[in-house]
């Protein structure tokens, strides 16, 4: 087990270059320069300007240099700092950010695989039945729903129709009167529709696949000795369908881990909720480069070892994987 | 063929799913000669007039008829669709059938690739992309053309991995035909089924990226309009306009939901196999 686990880690290592070689390559390689958005009108002022910008910034050198420059710095985790007029280092934001979104998307999943597991066992085992028939229905309008037009939806309707929650940010505006409880409730009444947003569409996806695993392990022959052995229906498929089929779930959870985090980019932006994907996108039109590639890093890092925490939980639950894996 | 059809016309949602894009495709080449009203021409007298006789779907901020913005809407996302799937494809098939033929180093160093390139979640890319580039209709369909390609990648090189193993390749091999011969001619031709489910599927995921960029600011731009920035608009007027963040957002749903109808009905007529095999999650679960 160590010995695999180790051999992931050090395959990591090319990932993480590769990470940094595509973040640096995107931004640079684009016609647009970030130097280009902070000088003025007047001709001969905003070449001079520009100039003077784009030796601050180290963009007159060579590209590869540039690249070597910004590599040694993020050895020593120095993201550098922001074009906005604060100047605050990258880090300092992604770190006050991080946290929310990585709350948001943990609660998001745990919620999905909370929901996802009894749908889709329960659909499996009743294959064609009206329950079937019903979640199969809500996977196909998931899967179509935008997630950002279910987001105007709710805001609409729960937000100013009814009135009954808040529609943006995370704390209303007399939090600090408010007593300890009051400021749990508010916290968690600014989440409701995010999180409802954010779980919608992913549920449909998990459910889907919890019946795909469920319908091929009920199938196989040790059900089958199972059911023969006698042994009570709910015990074959709770406990030696339902482990069976939960393991391909768990690498699943680890790749579709990108696309929850890429999707908190727009929940984010909507609730305006100051986490990463809010942050990427007003670096994104601020043309905020530092920011930009440090987000792009910090993002996909996490993703990769997510998915090394994955694959890792994977071949502990499942041995085969260990030796059978030894291809790549 | 004709078995395809047959197992095709059997699945009803599949065929409406078909029938529905078809008439999508209609309405977005006719969209200049059936919208009642000019999509960019604004009128003060009718600033966010709700949906009437007149405006079947109301009108905008600048009194524009949604129905006339939405009908040309479509035109971007039909495009958006099939361009950027189209480039997708193409990068994918490449990629993937020279890294299942040749194998070995090649092989290793375009899944590393892709392996690299599914680390990125799609969104924080496609932004730090965008940030940089002038927004228009041809970027957008570039930039998801060129973040959408794994998917065809991998699926092109299972096929090749699988194919070139049988007598078929070894005997064109045998008669010495040039690897780009053998790519082409005998093993592409017979792993086309699973890329083509696969590009089926992947517009209505196009659509919806698009619509989500554009949502955001960062797509295609005004004046031009699509169901996206109608949205965006919508948002803004959240409070006083309810139809214009609802009727773009149903003909989103309803263009995705027809997609994937079709592709899934597409995927099941073609080898019942392949659900597996295209690694998607939908299926037709009848």
């Amino acid at each position: 087990m160590l010995a695999y686990a180790l051999r992931r880690l050090f395959l990591a290592v090319p990932l993480l270059i590769g990470i940094t070689f595509v973040s640096f390559l995107v931004i640079h390689l684009a016609p647009g320069d970030p130097a280009e958005m902070q000088t003025g009108d007047v001709p001969a002022e905003a070449k001079r300007a520009y100039e003077q910008l784009r030796k601050e910034f180290g963009l007159d050198q060579p590209l590869p240099v540039q690249y070597w420059n910004w590599l040694k710095r993020l050895v020593r985790l120095d993201f550098g700092k922001s074009f906005a007029p604060h100047g605050r280092p990258v880090l300092t934001m992604i770190g006050e950010r991080l946290p929310i979104t990585l709350l948001l998307n943990v609660v998001e999943m745990l919620i999905i695989v909370a929901l996802a597991v009894p749908i889709g066992v329960l659909s499996a085992t009743r294959q064609y039945s009206t329950f079937d028939k019903v979640t199969t229905v809500f996977v196909f309008i998931g899967f179509a729903t935008p997630d950002f037009w279910l987001a105007l939806l709710l805001m609409i309707l729960f937000g100013i129709q009814l009135g009954w929650l808040p529609i943006s940010g995370l704390r209303s505006m007399n939090w600090e009167y408010m007593s300890f409880w009051q400021q749990q409730w508010d916290f968690l009444s600014h989440l409701a529709l995010p999180i409802l947003v954010a779980t919608f569409g992913g549920l449909a996806g998990f459910s889907r696949y919890m019946r795909q695993s469920m319908l091929e392990v009920i199938r196989q022959d040790y059900i089958q000795s199972a059911r023969a052995k006698g042994l009570a229906e709910r015990v074959v498929v709770g406990k030696h369908a339902l482990r069976n089929a939960l393991l391909p779930i768990v690498t699943i959870l680890g790749l579709s881990l990108p696309g929850l985090i890429g999707g908190s980019v727009i929940v984010e932006w909507i609730f305006a909720i100051p986490g990463m994907g809010q942050l990427m996108v007003q670096a994104a039109f601020e043309r905020d480069y530092p920011v930009l590639m440090g987000n792009l890093v910090i993002v996909s890092t996490l993703t990769l070892f997510a998915n090394l925490a994955a694959d890792l939980a994977y071949s502990l639950v499942d041995p085969r994987i260990r030796v059978s894996r030894r291809r790549r | 063929m004709r078995g395809f059809w047959k197992a095709f016309k059997r699945n009803k949602l599949a065929v409406v799913g078909g029938i529905v894009v078809a008439c999508l495709a209609l309405l977005a080449v006719l969209a200049p000669a059936i919208s009642p009203w000019d999509p960019n021409r604004p009128d003060v007298r009718k600033i966010l007039d709700p949906p009437s006789s007149r405006h079947p779907f109301g009108t905008d901020q600048l009194g524009r008829d949604v129905l006339s913005r939405m009908l040309y809407g479509s035109q971007v996302s039909l495009a958006v669709g099939f361009v950027s799937v189209g480039i997708a494809a193409t990068i994918g098939i490449l990629l993937g059938s020279a890294a299942g033929y040749h194998g070995g180093v090649i092989d290793a160093a375009i899944m590393r690739l892709v392996d690299l390139m599914l680390v990125f979640p799609r969104f924080f890319l496609l932004l730090a992309v965008l940030a940089f580039l002038k927004p228009s209709i041809w970027t957008i369909m570039a930039v998801i053309g060129l973040t959408g390609w794994m998917g065809v990648a991998r699926l092109v090189r299972a096929e090749f991995l699988a194919l070139k193993e049988r007598e078929f390749v070894m005997w064109s091999q045998s008669t010495g035909a040039s690897a780009f011969r053998i790519i082409w001619r005998h093993i592409l031709p017979n792993a086309m089924a699973p890329v083509l489910v696969a590009m089926t599927l992947g517009i209505p995921a196009a659509i919806l990226t698009e619509s989500g960029l554009s949502f955001l600011g960062l797509g295609v731009q005004p004046p031009r309009a699509t169901w996206g920035n109608i949205l965006n608009e919508g948002k803004d007027a959240i409070e006083l306009a309810w139809w214009l963040s609802v009727y773009p957002g149903v003909a989103i749903l309803i263009t995705v939901l027809a997609y994937n109808l079709l592709g899934e009905g597409i995927r099941d007529a073609l080898d019942p196999r392949l659900r597996q095999a295209a690694g998607r999650v939908v299926s037709r679960g009848r």
